[in-house]
């Protein structure tokens, strides 16, 4: 995309996050729903598909675009951008990397409309941090496969209307060898859906249990056409969705800063200002700083993932720094906003809570210093 | 149906406005973009288009950034735009601003069944140009629409008043103004951005127009601004502490102001 036509798409979604998203953050924390209006309009500007190909009319981002526009989605509620950000993101890109020609053809433009919601399903029960030992299998049968198990923790089970099933189709549990990925239509019959989950923060994003007893499917479903290529295509999905979450990290935590220094100029002890305590500018000063460092590494590791020199390393150290650097930047907003950070009335309350979960999903930060340590030392 | 929208390039409120020295707005120094109250005139176009298969076109004069409020308006839904980018055109007043908007209209073919415009610039904000636009072009205007319908050649619009509102009938063609009560303007799509490039956008001089330079600029201007100044910073405010006697120190800063 021209640089031109990018800055206007930045530009509109900017708009869109200060000026609807914002006001209605109070809203989405209160029913725990993105309103119909706001899931309308960002259907409508093409927020479901930033990450499809264009040929599959999709918006087709490049990493470095896809980073800089994940800063202003990061900006406001993350539950915002988790409502499209399967379809972009892990569940969508199972189909673009991994895909048949006629899945893609298929899916990819349902996918990037939002007429279709797609979700990822690997994650199980003594099987999330290493997946390799999952108990969901899926067994031949006549022209298809027959799938049983079990996910949880399962990003927009709820609204979904296709699942990225990972699924043992041979060879032992704990191997990697033998996983493959299904298309699965959510009105399959044996497929039951959960209960939204009650969680810490980012109320208004959707997760739940999703089940198989017996699910039939036709062959068409196995994604590429090919047994095994499940694992690769997890991991391929994710470490995509790791530099992304990286840059969601940067935008939140740029939010959080800007609020706590209109908290710290706007409010005072006594005659002085929040913002003129020492130990107040130098909490504002750090959060600057890690932001600072923090945005840089997600738009070096875009350009690598980009130049194809890493697409696995960078992703891994990216989301790892940026969803610590988060953490410690919600606990200084708090911290600057004094007793009134511990009150629902104020955003980095709620922040605080949302930003938690960036060290868990999509890989633990334990996860990520295991894959980041076990790159670096494997050629000594 | 055809209908042509008149915006304008005006200087974003959020940045510091300043003026040349010339005492004219500056446009050069400041970030500028689509007046947000031509937004609703864009928008209540691209609907009425939609639903009787019409054409927009979107037209404006100002100097060469003024391309940006066009750009925003193709990203939205328009079909093309027209530049009115002349040197002697700065410094124009209303009167020579409407002269020249209904010379660019009457430059079109084919000619518009409804001009759109906003209620008013937000730099300017006199609101006079479109009743000037409509009395140069022949058309009815029916000014400060918050309710706009089109049907079997004739426009129906309601106008909101303190304490009634009217609602008024005109025959096509017609230029009406509308408020920002009439819809909510929709944010370009991503396929409208990537589209918007492709659109014609024609840029006309004066002299294409047939417009005596003479009669325009800021030496023809009918109202001159003198001088200006910043507007003083706001007072501190004054805190009343009650001790028990609020309501009289209340009472007396009131009187104090001529307020009782
Ligand atoms: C809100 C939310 C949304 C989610 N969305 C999805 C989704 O859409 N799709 C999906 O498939 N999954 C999803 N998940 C699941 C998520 O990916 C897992 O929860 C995560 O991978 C951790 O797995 P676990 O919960 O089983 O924890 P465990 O793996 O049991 O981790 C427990 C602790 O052990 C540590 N640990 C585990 N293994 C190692 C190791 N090898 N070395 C060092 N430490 C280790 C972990 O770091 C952690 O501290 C979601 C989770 C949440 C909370």
């Amino acid at each position: 995309m021209e640089a031109a036509e990018f800055e206007s798409v930045l530009a509109t979604v900017r708009d869109f996050v200060r000026e609807v998203v914002v006001p209605a953050e109070d809203e989405i924390e209160e029913t725990d729903e993105i309103p119909t209006r706001i899931r309308e309009q960002a259907k409508a500007m093409g927020l479901f598909g930033y990450a499809i190909p264009e040929e599959y009319d999709g918006l087709g981002l490049t990493m470095s675009e896809e980073v800089r526009l994940a800063m202003e989605l990061g900006w406001t509620t993350p539950s915002f951008r988790s409502l499209f950000g399967t379809n972009n993101g892990i569940a969508g890109q199972v189909v673009a990397k991994n895909g048949t020609p006629e899945q893609k053809q298929h899916y990819l433009p349902k996918f990037a409309s939002g007429e279709l919601v797609a979700s990822f399903a690997l994650s199980e029960p003594e099987a999330g941090s290493d997946p390799s030992w999952m108990r969901t299998s899926a067994k031949p049968d006549g022209d298809g496969w027959v799938i049983d198990g079990a996910k949880q923790y399962i990003t927009n089970a709820t609204r979904a209307d296709v699942f990225m099933v990972f699924a043992r189709t041979s060879g032992e549990r704990g191997t990697t060898k033998g996983i493959s990925v299904f298309v699965v239509p959510a009105d399959a019959e044996g497929l039951r859906i959960g209960p939204n989950d009650p969680k810490m923060g980012q109320r208004g994003s959707s997760t739940a249990e999703v089940s198989f007893d017996g699910v039939r499917v036709d062959a068409s479903t196995l994604v590429g056409g090919q047994e095994g290529v499940g694992f690769g295509a997890a991991m391929k999905s994710l470490a995509k969705g790791r530099l992304h979450i990286a840059a969601i990290c940067v935008g939140l935590a740029q939010r959080m800063l800007d609020e706590s220094i209109r908290w710290a100029t706007a409010s005072r002890q006594g005659e002085t200002r929040i913002a003129d305590f020492q130990l107040v500018q130098g909490m504002l000063a750090d959060c600057h700083t890690e932001i600072y460092a923090g945005r840089a590494m997600v738009l070096e590791a875009a350009r690598e993932y980009d130049e194809g020199t890493d697409q696995r390393l960078a992703p891994s150290a990216a989301k790892l720094y940026c969803s610590e650097m988060v953490g410690r930047v919600a606990d200084r907003a708090v911290q600057v906003h004094g007793g009134a950070g511990y009150m629902h009335a104020v955003p980095v309350e709620r922040f605080y809570r949302d930003a938690r979960l960036f060290r868990l999903y999509e890989g633990t930060s334990e996860v990520q210093r295991v894959i980041i340590a076990k790159a670096i030392t494997r050629s000594r | 149906m055809n209908i042509v929208v008149c915006v304008k390039y005006v200087p974003d409120a959020q940045a510091d406005r300043t003026f040349s020295v010339d005492n004219t707005t500056d446009r050069a120094g400041v970030d500028g973009l689509l007046s947000e109250l031509d937004e609703y005139a864009v928008e209540e176009a691209l609907k009425i288009a939609e639903a009787n298969d019409g054409e927009v076109t979107i037209l404006t004069i100002g100097p060469d950034r003024a391309a940006d409020a066009l750009k925003k308006a193709l990203q939205m839904g328009a079909h093309r735009a027209v530049h009115v980018n002349d040197a002697a055109i700065h410094g124009s007043d209303a009167i020579a601003t409407s002269l020249v908007l209904a010379k660019a209209i009457q430059k079109l073919d084919p000619q518009p069944d409804l001009v759109l415009t906003g209620m008013a610039s937000t730099d300017g904000t006199m609101g006079v140009v479109p009743t000037m636009l409509a009395e140069r072009l022949g058309l009815p205007a029916v000014t400060y629409a918050s309710e706009l319908t089109v049907a079997d050649g004739k426009v129906s619009v309601r106008r909101d008043g303190d304490l009634a509102s009217q609602t008024i009938e005109a025959t096509l063609p017609a230029l009406v103004s509308v408020t920002d009560q009439i819809n909510e303007p929709r944010y370009p799509s991503f396929k409208g951005i990537m589209a918007a490039k492709k659109k014609p956008v024609d840029t006309w001089t004066l002299a294409d127009l047939g417009v005596d330079a003479e009669l325009v600029g800021l030496t023809a201007a009918w109202t001159t601004v003198e001088s200006f100044s910043a507007r003083p910073p706001r007072q501190k405010g004054q805190i009343v502490t009650d001790e028990g006697d609020g309501g009289s120190k209340l009472a007396v800063f009131l009187g104090e102001h001529k307020f009782l």
